[in-house]
């Protein structure tokens, strides 16, 4: 278990999770659609996941692989609050557009 | 420690009480459980202990921060009750109390932290339950709106606070906020890159969370759209639990780093003070003026995060305090004319001079407290941020303070000229007992500090 997440150098899975995460928070700030951008948000706590778990592998330090179950709890939590939400919106303007939740300016 | 699990019992018991069909009975027995809780959370004062192996650990610190929000949300509590008076509300009234209940561990939980898991805990569960508050009206698409962009803001910003923990962890190899702080120590000449990366990761989140610009954006927003009670504990409690988490966090694992990220720090200081204060000047809605006079506030606080080389926590304390008691007095007061009028802007506030001189009166004490004139409260707190930047050799930084509390006068004016000098309108104002009591106490509060700032200078 441990050689095979060894067997990649770790600065490759910084590279990649800088990656993943860079790609999260493009569609954050590109998207409109509002699930695309809970998939981005989704996309972001992954990639720091991934982080975690190489970090915790090579140094041998089982923490991070811990926090990696925090963040998964508190991610599943987001979600079905941020789903909720996005459903009384539909609910009340029969779209998932993010721009039309303009309506509050300065 | 124990006031966390006490709170969160709380929280459950709010949650069995729609079973048990104690409803009415709801808000009065979780008054007096928070009493109860603040004066327990009293007995760790000087009593420094670690609980949970190191996860969280009860400092005087902590100690005077639990009780500061366990006063505010004792204070939204009471207010609830009068605020909750639709039918649709009080089907759902036992989970509203519940949600609070768990906002405030949250917020317990960022104020004892020791360990970065428990940061990201409490700041999730402080964000969580206020994304379903503040979008809790929801047949109102306003209210839709504030709790969905403050969700996407919340977790966007939670994200970057992740990466720069893993990042953290990467060089340190721990969780533990001392583990990081010893790593700093040692390595305080020639710090890992990753290092500060990770750091100014956090930085910018927490700026973020505390609604620092140019992070701002979100938080007029959501501050107009929620509904109001919801709007008051954000403006105080969040915005508290935020600054005295962020303050925990410079100081015990980047004092030594702060050098890297004192521009950032800064510029996003003067920033704050000069948007929240000029963007304040033009707005017509009332919980948007407070939502920028917020953001304002935000900046003097950062102010005392800037120089927090020279120990500001009890400077950072005391303006907390102030804020939050002169908060509380202008939204319990702005909640009743809301009602009366079923307007938020701030022409819902003519004439009330004349309809009801003592209601005025205590808004414009209020407002006053906020605007730092004295003998309020507001004043000292801002005196002692800014001395103790000043001590520290921020001379430019007060500049930009003074400054910008200066133009920070007029919109709190505004709000005066329109009670005392604009022709009145027809609805008739008057708060019922609670919201009498709530006003009353804040303001005694504000103004016995404001005469006996000594108590507080000291305390931590």
């Amino acid at each position: 278990m441990e050689n095979s997440i060894q067997s990649v150098p770790q600065n490759w899975y910084l590279l990649l999770s800088t990656f993943m995460f860079c790609i999260g928070v493009m569609g954050v700030l590109l998207r409109r659609n509002a699930i695309i951008i809970l998939m981005c948000i989704e996309l972001m706590l992954n990639a720091v996941n991934l982080l975690l778990v190489s970090y915790s592998s090579y140094a041998g330090n089982a923490e991070g692989q811990v926090f990696v179950f925090f963040i998964m709890v508190v991610a599943a939590a987001e979600v079905a609050v941020g789903l909720a939400l996005l459903v009384s919106i539909y609910r009340n303007v029969a779209s998932t557009d993010i721009d039309i939740l303009n309506r509050m300016k300065w | 420690m124990n006031t966390l699990i006490y709170t969160a019992c709380l929280g459950l018991f709010g949650l069995l009480a729609e079973i048990f069909n104690l409803r009415k009975y709801l808000i009065p027995i979780l008054v007096l459980g928070l009493a109860v809780i603040f004066s327990l959370n009293l007995q760790t004062w000087n009593n420094p202990q670690t609980h949970f192996n190191g996860m969280l650990s009860d400092s005087n610190f902590s100690t005077a921060f639990s009780g500061l929000a366990l006063f505010i949300m004792l204070i939204i509590l009471i207010l609830s009750g009068d605020f909750y008076t639709s039918t649709d509300d009080e089907k759902h009234i036992s989970d509203y109390m519940a949600i609070l209940m768990f906002t405030l561990c949250g917020a317990l939980m960022m104020f004892s932290f020791s360990n970065m898991a428990m940061l990201f805990l409490g700041i999730e569960t402080l964000s969580i339950s206020l994304y379903v508050m503040a979008g809790s009206r929801r047949f109102e698409v306003k209210s839709n709106e504030a709790g969905f962009k403050y969700f996407l803001m919340g977790s966007f910003a939670s994200a970057f606070l992740l990466f720069g923990i893993a990042l953290v962890f990467g060089v340190t190899g721990t969780f533990s906020i001392d583990g990081i702080g010893n790593y700093m120590r040692m390595h305080a000449d020639k710090l890992d890159p990753l290092f500060i990366v990770g750091m100014l990761l956090m930085i910018f989140a927490m700026l973020f969370k505390v609604s620092a610009a140019p992070f701002h954006f979100w938080a007029p927003d959501v501050y107009e759209g929620a509904p109001s009670l919801i709007t008051a504990l954000m403006s105080t409690l969040v915005k508290i639990a935020a600054f005295a988490a962020f303050y925990r966090l410079l100081s015990t694992c980047f004092v030594f780093a702060l050098g890297k990220a004192e521009i950032v720090l800064t510029v996003s200081c003067a920033a704050t003070l000069l948007v929240g204060n000029l963007v304040a000047l033009v707005q017509d809605n009332f919980k948007r003026l407070l939502a920028y006079s917020g953001i304002s506030h935000a900046g003097y606080m950062l102010l005392a995060i800037i120089s927090l080389q020279g120990r500001t926590d009890s400077a950072l304390f005391l303006y907390s305090v102030g804020y939050a008691v002169a908060s509380l007095a202008a939204f319990a007061i702005a909640i009743t004319v809301f009602k009366a009028t079923g307007t938020e802007s701030i022409s819902g506030f003519n004439g009330l001079a004349k309809k009801n001189p003592l209601l005025a009166a205590s808004l414009t004490m209020a407002m006053l407290s906020l605007a730092g004139i004295p003998p309020f409260a507001g004043f000292f707190g801002k005196y002692f941020i800014f001395s103790e930047a000043f001590r520290n050799g921020w001379q430019n930084m007060v500049f930009v303070a003074i400054i910008s509390s200066i133009i920070g006068v007029f919109y709190y004016m505004k709000v005066i000229v329109a009670m005392y000098s604009k022709p009145a309108n027809e609805f008739e104002i008057k708060p019922t007992f609670a919201y009498q009591m709530v006003i009353a106490v804040c303001l005694i509060i504000s103004i016995v500090l404001g005469l006996y700032p000594g108590v507080f200078t000291k305390l931590l």
